[in-house]
């Protein structure tokens, strides 16, 4: 315990990405992520780093563009507002190819909506980040511990995968003080060949581009692209599993809403209900396989969000259907209590698993 | 063991620190805990909540509804949180700034006017410190000698002069 320090998540991230060899940072305050971007501008002075506050989250993630073209570690950091704004520039990074790390600290919308806790940007971080035919790597912390586990898992898929890893936080996660551990052993790093460094008249020059008219190279890098997602989809899929060995109803929950769920979930089973939980890590990759398996074992699924109801697709698509999935959810900055999870839970035990 | 703490009050009442004070002990115990602010977008004078989970066991949601042990200082949010306090828990609270008595007779009751007594002893913006000493005293978390090793982890190194302020405010309250 020794080494443990007590960290919000919003400073622990940004202490994680330093260690992980960023040294460069563009952002723009909002609430609840601001930790962030005010953590970065005392440390990354005294690391040689680049601190900007840009005019605008458009202008910072414009620029992240920029110093990844250049092979650098990058990150930019905002909440949902923030992040539509961003969009642009999240799919200019798919088209051309580039790593980079994007945190999200959720707060409720749609518009300005408010600055407490949501999770409701599941489809835009896993389904429609910006337009065209692109995938993030979607990475969901339920702990101020994982958000710099991720935040370190985030820069190496990125720069493995040529892409974007989005670290997928609520506002409890980046408000949240937890005992953390900031050492994470060796950081990989990778060969950048792509990158613009300069030919110094040796190489024939790089380009980093996302125009391209012909749509027969257009198409083909495309199909390259989603051969390198279904890799993911095969070799990167992360989750946790609670209590399912036995379970005959599966909670499905990712962040806070995981947190509460436990907690329920250790109360039903105080009630002699047989309940265990699949916390998906990875959003996108999705952990279809193991809830496919657990479709063929368990009554019915509970899908449990600061949402109006996203993810729960997910978990039907990933099931095919097999059993029903219930929808147990707070929003507006709102989070479910361990009452309504139970209450769910116990919803779900009065149906058996028939529709 | 697990202990559910909820200190609520206004912003500026230094309602966010104590959470970190009693968290830092945990830290410097070796317990599992988390620390979670709740407030408005102002800095001054909106509602501010802190909740801590100090715990033996990884702790789960680190919301805390229905608290342990209920630390008030403005009458919002005793109104709020008395009914939810658990049945046999202990409510702390600031009397010089709450004119009312907890009706509740299932649980442990302390008022203590910390903000009076801040203000006799010149140590402005401290009855919170003042409210966690009597804490300290009636729940047994902590000891003055472990809130001295808390708070020379806590206090960088630019704020050390208010060390001796911070440390006479919770003796005050200890004492009570």
């Amino acid at each position: 315990m020794a080494d443990k320090v007590l960290m919000k998540g919003n400073e622990a991230l940004a202490e994680a990405a330093i260690m992980a060899g960023c040294r460069h940072y563009f952002g723009y305050p909002i609430t609840p992520q601001t930790e962030v971007a005010a953590y970065m501008s005392k440390r990354m002075p005294k690391v040689d780093g680049v601190f900007l506050q840009a005019e605008s989250e458009i202008a910072a993630i414009n620029m992240v563009i920029g110093v990844s073209s250049t092979g650098k570690r990058v990150m930019t950091s905002s909440s949902s507002p923030g992040i539509s704004l961003k969009s642009e520039g999240l799919s200019y990074l798919a088209g051309c190819d580039l790593p980079a790390l994007v945190v999200n600290v959720q707060r409720g919308g749609p518009g300005l909506g408010g600055i407490q806790p949501s999770q409701s940007d599941y489809f835009h971080a896993t389904r429609g980040a910006g337009h065209g035919d692109f995938h993030m790597i979607v990475l969901a912390p339920n702990s101020v511990q994982e958000m710099v586990n991720l935040t370190f898992k985030g820069f190496d898929l990125a720069d493995k995968y040529r892409m974007t890893s989005m670290l997928l936080a609520d506002g409890t996660m980046g408000q949240m003080m937890e005992p953390v551990s900031l050492d994470q052993g060796v950081v990989n790093t990778y060969e950048k060949p792509w990158a613009l460094t300069g030919t110094k008249c040796e190489r024939k020059p790089n380009i980093v581009n996302s125009l391209l008219m012909d749509p027969e190279t257009l198409e083909r890098l495309n199909f390259e692209r989603f051969e390198r997602y279904a890799q993911i989809e095969r070799d990167e899929v992360m989750y946790e599993e609670y209590l399912m060995d036995d379970a005959e109803y599966c909670v499905v929950a990712f962040g806070v809403a995981a947190r509460v769920s436990k907690n329920a979930i250790d109360e039903a089973r105080n009630n002699g209900i047989k309940v265990g939980m699949i916390r998906p890590i990875t959003l996108w990759p999705f952990p279809k396989a193991v809830l496919n398996a657990a479709a063929d074992k368990v009554k019915a699924f509970i899908s449990v969000e600061l949402s109006m109801g996203q993810m729960v697709e997910d978990v039907e698509l990933a099931t095919r259907c097999k059993k029903p999935v219930l929808l147990c959810n707070r929003v507006g900055g709102m989070i479910p209590t361990t009452k309504n999870v139970l209450d769910s839970i116990n919803k779900a035990v009065e149906i058996g698993g028939a529709e | 063991m697990q202990k559910q703490i909820l200190i609520t009050g206004f912003g500026g009442q230094g309602i966010l620190f104590s959470g970190k004070f009693l968290a830092y002990d945990g830290l410097l115990k070796g317990k599992e805990l988390s620390w979670l602010p709740s407030y408005g977008p102002e800095m001054r004078g909106g509602t501010a909540n802190c909740s801590v989970i100090l715990s033996d066991e990884p702790v789960g949601s680190p919301i805390v509804l229905n608290p342990d042990i209920l630390i008030s200082m403005n009458v919002p949010s005793l109104d709020k949180y008395e009914n939810e306090t658990v049945v046999g828990g202990q409510i702390f609270y600031d009397s010089s700034l709450i004119d009312r008595e907890v009706t509740r007779k299932d649980v442990e009751v302390y008022p203590i006017p910390a903000t009076q007594m801040a203000s006799d002893e010149n140590l402005p913006g401290l009855a919170n410190m003042i409210l966690i000493g009597h804490v300290m005293a009636k729940t047994g978390l902590l000891s003055l000698e472990d809130a001295d090793v808390v708070l020379a982890k806590m206090v960088p190194a630019k704020k050390a002069h208010l060390i001796d302020s911070n440390k006479k405010a919770l003796e005050l309250g200890f004492n009570y």
